[in-house]
C-alpha cells in the first residue's frame, strides 16, 4: 500500500515537472491567451527586416539593448554607462573620458530608461537618451552611428531615477533625484534628514542641431524620492509630471516607513514659466563638481570637463510654477497620454489607477483649490484634479503607455497582469495575464504624440519557467502583445540584457537610413591616426612607446617590433586603413590586463599595455576579416629594463 | 551633302557634350558578401566608385592598385573628344565631304585605337600580377572582359559601356549611315543627270 501511495505520489510530482517544462496551458500564455496565427505575425523573413527598432534599457548591465520588433532579434548591446572588453569601450584611451565622474572614474551604472529625442511631440530618431541610476548621469546615444556620444553627470542628485524623460521638442531632458540627499552632499546626521536633505530636480537643456547636453537649472524641493516623470504635450506643453514617493520622509525601513500616507504626491512644474524667471534672474549659482564627457567623431576621442557651477532654484524663487497632486500609495508612473490632457499615476500599493485632467489642473491652480502647501508648494485638492479613477485595476498599478485609439495599458505589478482601460470613461476592457510580475510596458510612441498602437512590448521582472533554464540566474523576459484588435493577443516571449526598466521604438526606416557605414580615413583627424601605412612606426618618449600601426586585409603594420623593455608604457594606436562597410578589425596580445579593440573602418584606437616581463609577445587581430585573417598577426619582443636592444620595427622583412 | 546630313553630324557633335558629364564606362563586380554592389565608373578624365575597396580586395591575388592619376589615357581623352566634337561641327558648317570622311575616319580610329588600349590596360592588370600575391592560383589570370562578363574567383565581373560610351558608339554608327545615305543620295543624282 506504501509503495502504491509512493508511486502515486511520484507520479503526481512527474507529471508537474513535466507540465512545468512543456508549456502546455493557457496559465502559461499558450491556448486562448495566444493570437491563433501568431508564428506568422513574429517570423521575420532571412534577410527581411522587423518593422520596429527597439531600444530597450540594460538595467544593472548598465547598457542599452537594440531589438528588432516583431522578431525579438538582439540587433546590438550598446555600451553607455558600463565597460566593454568586446570593443574596448571603456578601455580605450580615446573612451575612457566618457566614464569619468567627478568620482573619478566609474565604470559601471545601471541604467533605467530609454527616452528618443522628439520633434513636435513624436519622436524623431535622432537620439536616444538613457539615465544612469547609480552615479547619476544621463547619457546620449547618437542614432547615426548606434554609439554614445555624450554623458552628462548631475550634481547635487543620488539615484538619478525620474531621468531622462523630455519635453516635446527635446528642449529639455530631465533627471529627477530618487534619493534626496545633502544639497552640497555635506557631512550631516542621517537623522537630519527633514531638514538638510532636498530633492533635486534637473532641466537639462538640449542644443537642436548638435543635441549637446547642459545643467541649464536644479529645483532644489522637498526631501521626497523622486520616481518617474513625462512632459505634459499639447495644452499641456511647458508643464513636466514626477511622480514621488516618500512624501513622510522616512529615512530608514522605506518599506514601512514610506508606506504610511495614504496618498504621495505627482509634483507638475511649469518650466516655460521658470524660464521666465530665470531670465529675470532669479536662482543662485551653487558651486558644485560634475563631470561632462563628450565625443569628437572626427578625433574618434571622447574628452572630459569638470563643471564646476550650477543654477539652483527653491520654490520660493519660483512660486507659482509648482503644484503638488495628492495620488494614491507611493506611485510610480507619470504618464501623459496623447492628447496631454491626462496625467495618470501609477500607485504601486493603490486599489485604483487615478486618471488626473490637465485642464481641471490650472482650473485648481487659478481658483486656488490648496490643500495646505509643503516648503511653500501648494498642494492641489485631489478632486479638484481628478478626472476619474479606474476601479478594481488589479493590483500594484505600475505604469501605463497609451495607443492611437483612446487607450491605455497598465502594467500590474503585484496581480502579474496587463490591463487595457478606455481613457475617458476609465473602464476596464480586457486584462491578460504577465509572465511573471511586469515592470514596464512600451508601445512605440506610446508616450508621445503619435503611438504606433500595433505592439505592446512588456518587460518582466521575474521569468522563472518561461525559457530553458539556465541555473539560478535567470535573464529577464520580454513578451510581445499585439494591441491590433479589440483583445490583446501574445505574440513572442523573448530574453533580454541585463534587466530593462523601458524601452522606446520607432518605425526602422525612420533610423537605418541615416546609418553610418564607415568613417571617411581622410577625415579622421585623430593625433595618431595613420592615413597609410607607409607611415606605420614606432616612436619612444622616455619610457613611453607610441605605435602607429595600421590594419587593412590581411597585416598589420609594424609586425615585428623589438626594443620594447619591461614596465615601458606602451600604446598601440591602431588605425584601420579599410574603407569598406563591415570590415572592422581587432586588436589584441599576449598577457594584456586591459583589453582588445575593435576598430571601425577609418577610425583610430589606441590600447594601453604595460609589459612587466620579458619575452615575445605575439598580437593578432580579434575579427575574422577575411580569409587570410588568421594570418594578420605580429610579434613584439620585450627585453630587460637594462637592456640595449634597438628599437626596431618592419614589416615583411 | 544633305542639309538634313548635316543637321545629324551637328547633333551627334553637340551630344558628345554630354561625355564631360557621364561615365563612358562601367565595371561591377558581383560576391556573395557584396549584396550592395561594388564597382566603379570610368569617366572622360577620371574614375569613380570602389576603387578603394576594389583596390584592397585585387591586393590578394597581387593586382597593381589602379591609381587613376597614372592613367595618361584620363589625361588625354577630354581633348580627343573635344577634337572630334569640333570636327562635327566644321563638317556640318562647311559641308565638305571629304572632311566629313575624314572626320568619320578619325573618328573611328580613336574608338578604335581606345578598345584596344583598353583591352591592353586590362590585360596587363588581369596578367601582371605580383609573385608573391597571397592568392595564386596556376594558370589563372584576372583580365576582365572588354564588354560582356565573365568570372574571376568568387567575383563575376561585368563590362558594359556606360550613358557617355553609349553616345560616342552610337556616334561613329550614326555618322556611318548617314556617310552611306549620303553616297546613295549623291550616286542617285549622278545617275539623274
Amino acid at each position: 500500500m506504501q509503495t502504491m501511495a509512493t508511486m502515486l505520489l511520484s507520479l503526481v510530482v512527474i507529471a508537474g515537472g513535466f507540465s512545468m517544462y512543456s508549456g502546455c496551458g493557457s496559465k502559461k500564455g499558450k491556448g486562448p491567451l495566444m493570437e491563433s496565427n501568431a508564428p506568422s505575425k513574429v517570423y521575420v523573413e532571412p534577410g527581411k527586416f522587423d518593422e520596429f527598432y527597439s531600444f530597450v534599457s540594460g538595467g544593472f548591465s548598465g547598457q542599452m539593448a537594440v531589438y528588432g520588433l516583431p522578431s525579438g532579434r538582439l540587433l546590438k548591446v550598446i555600451p553607455v554607462f558600463s565597460q566593454n572588453p568586446e570593443n574596448g569601450y571603456g578601455y580605450s584611451e580615446e573612451t575612457k573620458p566618457m566614464l569619468n565622474t567627478s568620482h573619478g572614474f566609474i565604470p559601471w551604472d545601471d541604467s533605467h530608461h530609454s527616452e528618443l529625442s522628439m520633434k513636435d511631440g513624436v519622436p524623431d530618431g535622432r537620439w536616444v537618451f538613457i539615465n544612469g541610476n547609480n552615479t547619476p548621469r544621463v547619457a546620449r546615444i547618437d542614432l547615426k552611428s548606434f554609439r554614445t556620444v555624450e554623458i552628462i553627470e548631475i550634481p547635487n542628485s543620488a539615484g538619478n531615477h525620474s531621468s531622462p524623460f523630455t519635453t516635446p521638442n527635446s528642449e529639455y531632458v530631465v533627471a529627477g533625484t530618487r534619493f534626496s540627499i545633502p544639497v552640497d552632499n555635506k557631512d550631516v546626521p542621517i537623522s537630519t534628514y527633514k531638514e538638510n536633505f532636498k530633492g533635486a530636480l534637473s532641466f537639462i537643456r538640449v542644443d537642436q542641431n548638435s543635441g549637446e547636453m547642459s545643467i541649464a537649472f536644479q529645483l532644489i524641493t522637498p526631501p521626497f524620492d523622486y520616481d518617474l516623470s513625462h512632459s505634459g504635450k499639447g495644452p499641456s506643453d511647458g508643464w513636466f509630471f514626477f511622480s514621488c514617493y516618500n512624501s513622510e520622509q522616512a529615512h530608514s525601513l522605506l518599506e514601512v516607513n514610506a508606506s504610511q500616507k495614504d496618498k504621495d504626491f505627482i509634483l507638475a512644474v511649469n518650466w516655460k514659466k521658470i524660464e521666465e524667471l530665470i531670465k529675470q534672474g532669479k536662482g543662485t549659482d551653487k558651486a558644485v563638481n560634475y563631470a561632462h564627457n563628450k565625443w569628437n567623431e572626427s578625433t574618434h576621442s571622447a574628452e572630459s570637463e569638470i563643471i564646476k557651477t550650477v543654477k539652483t532654484l527653491t520654490p520660493a524663487d519660483v512660486s507659482g510654477t509648482m503644484f503638488y497632486i495628492p495620488c494614491p500609495k507611493s506611485p510610480h508612473g507619470a504618464d501623459v497620454d496623447p492628447s496631454g490632457e491626462y496625467i495618470v499615476g501609477g500607485g504601486k500599493l493603490a486599489t485604483v489607477i487615478p486618471v488626473f485632467s490637465f485642464s481641471k489642473m490650472i482650473k485648481a491652480i487659478e481658483s486656488k483649490q490648496f490643500d495646505g502647501e509643503i516648503e511653500s508648494i501648494p498642494v492641489l485638492k485631489y478632486e479638484s484634479v481628478l478626472s476619474g479613477e479606474v476601479q478594481n485595476p488589479g493590483l500594484g498599478p505600475l505604469h501605463t503607455e497609451f495607443d492611437d485609439k483612446g487607450f491605455a495599458y497598465t502594467s500590474m505589478f503585484v496581480s502579474s497582469e496587463i490591463i487595457k482601460w478606455k481613457l475617458d470613461t476609465k473602464e476596464v476592457v480586457d486584462r491578460m495575464p504577465a509572465f511573471y510580475s511586469v515592470g514596464h510596458i512600451m508601445i512605440p510612441g506610446g508616450d508621445s504624440k503619435k503611438p504606433w498602437g500595433k505592439y505592446l512590448l512588456i518587460m518582466n521582472k521575474i521569468t522563472k519557467d518561461r525559457f530553458l533554464p539556465t541555473g539560478p540566474e535567470l535573464n529577464q523576459s520580454a513578451q510581445l502583445i499585439d494591441i491590433s484588435g479589440d483583445k490583446m493577443k501574445l505574440l513572442l516571449d523573448f530574453p533580454t540584457v541585463g534587466e530593462p526598466h523601458y524601452a522606446q521604438a520607432l518605425p526602422g526606416d525612420m533610423i537605418s537610413k541615416n546609418q553610418v557605414r564607415i568613417f571617411k580615413i581622410e577625415d579622421n583627424k585623430h593625433p595618431y591616426a595613420l592615413k597609410s601605412e607607409k607611415d606605420a612606426r614606432v616612436e619612444r618618449k622616455g619610457n613611453e612607446v607610441h605605435v602607429y600601426l595600421s590594419a587593412i586585409r590581411s597585416h598589420l603594420t609594424p609586425d615585428n617590433i623589438e626594443g620594447i623593455k619591461v614596465n615601458d608604457v606602451v600604446y598601440f594606436h591602431v588605425t584601420n586603413l579599410e574603407q569598406d562597410w563591415d570590415i572592422p578589425h581587432g586588436f589584441a596580445i599576449k598577457g594584456n590586463d586591459n583589453s582588445e579593440l575593435l576598430v571601425m573602418p577609418g577610425e583610430t584606437c589606441t590600447i594601453k599595455w604595460t609589459p612587466k616581463e620579458a619575452g615575445i609577445y605575439p598580437y593578432y587581430c580579434t575579427d575574422f576579416c577575411s580569409a587570410l585573417h588568421q594570418e594578420m598577426q605580429g610579434y613584439l619582443r620585450v627585453s630587460p629594463k637594462d637592456s640595449n636592444v634597438p628599437l626596431t620595427f618592419n614589416s615583411n622583412k | 551633302m544633305k542639309n538634313s546630313t548635316r543637321i545629324l553630324i551637328l547633333i551627334v557633335s553637340l551630344s558628345m557634350l554630354a561625355v564631360y558629364f557621364t561615365p563612358i564606362w562601367e565595371i561591377n563586380l558581383d560576391a556573395p558578401q557584396y549584396p550592395e554592389g561594388l564597382g566603379f565608373e570610368i569617366w572622360i578624365n577620371r574614375m569613380t566608385g570602389d576603387l578603394k575597396t576594389v583596390n584592397g580586395l585585387n591586393h590578394y591575388i597581387g593586382m597593381k592598385t589602379i591609381e587613376p592619376d597614372s592613367i595618361k589615357e584620363l589625361q588625354i581623352m577630354p581633348y580627343i573628344v573635344g577634337f572630334l566634337i569640333l570636327g562635327g561641327v566644321l563638317v556640318s558648317v562647311i559641308r565638305k565631304r571629304k572632311l566629313f570622311i575624314t572626320w568619320i575616319i578619325f573618328y573611328a580610329i580613336s574608338g578604335i585605337v581606345g578598345a584596344v588600349d583598353f583591352y591592353l590596360w586590362e590585360y596587363d592588370y588581369g596578367h601582371n600580377l605580383n609573385p608573391d600575391a597571397a592568392i595564386k592560383i596556376p594558370g589563372m589570370s584576372y583580365q576582365p572582359p572588354l564588354i560582356g562578363e565573365k568570372v574571376l574567383l568568387n567575383f563575376t565581373a561585368y563590362s558594359y559601356p556606360s550613358t557617355g560610351g553609349i553616345i560616342l558608339i552610337s556616334g561613329i554608327l550614326i555618322a556611318i549611315i548617314a556617310l552611306i545615305y549620303d553616297f546613295r543620295n549623291y550616286e542617285n543624282k549622278e545617275k539623274n543627270i
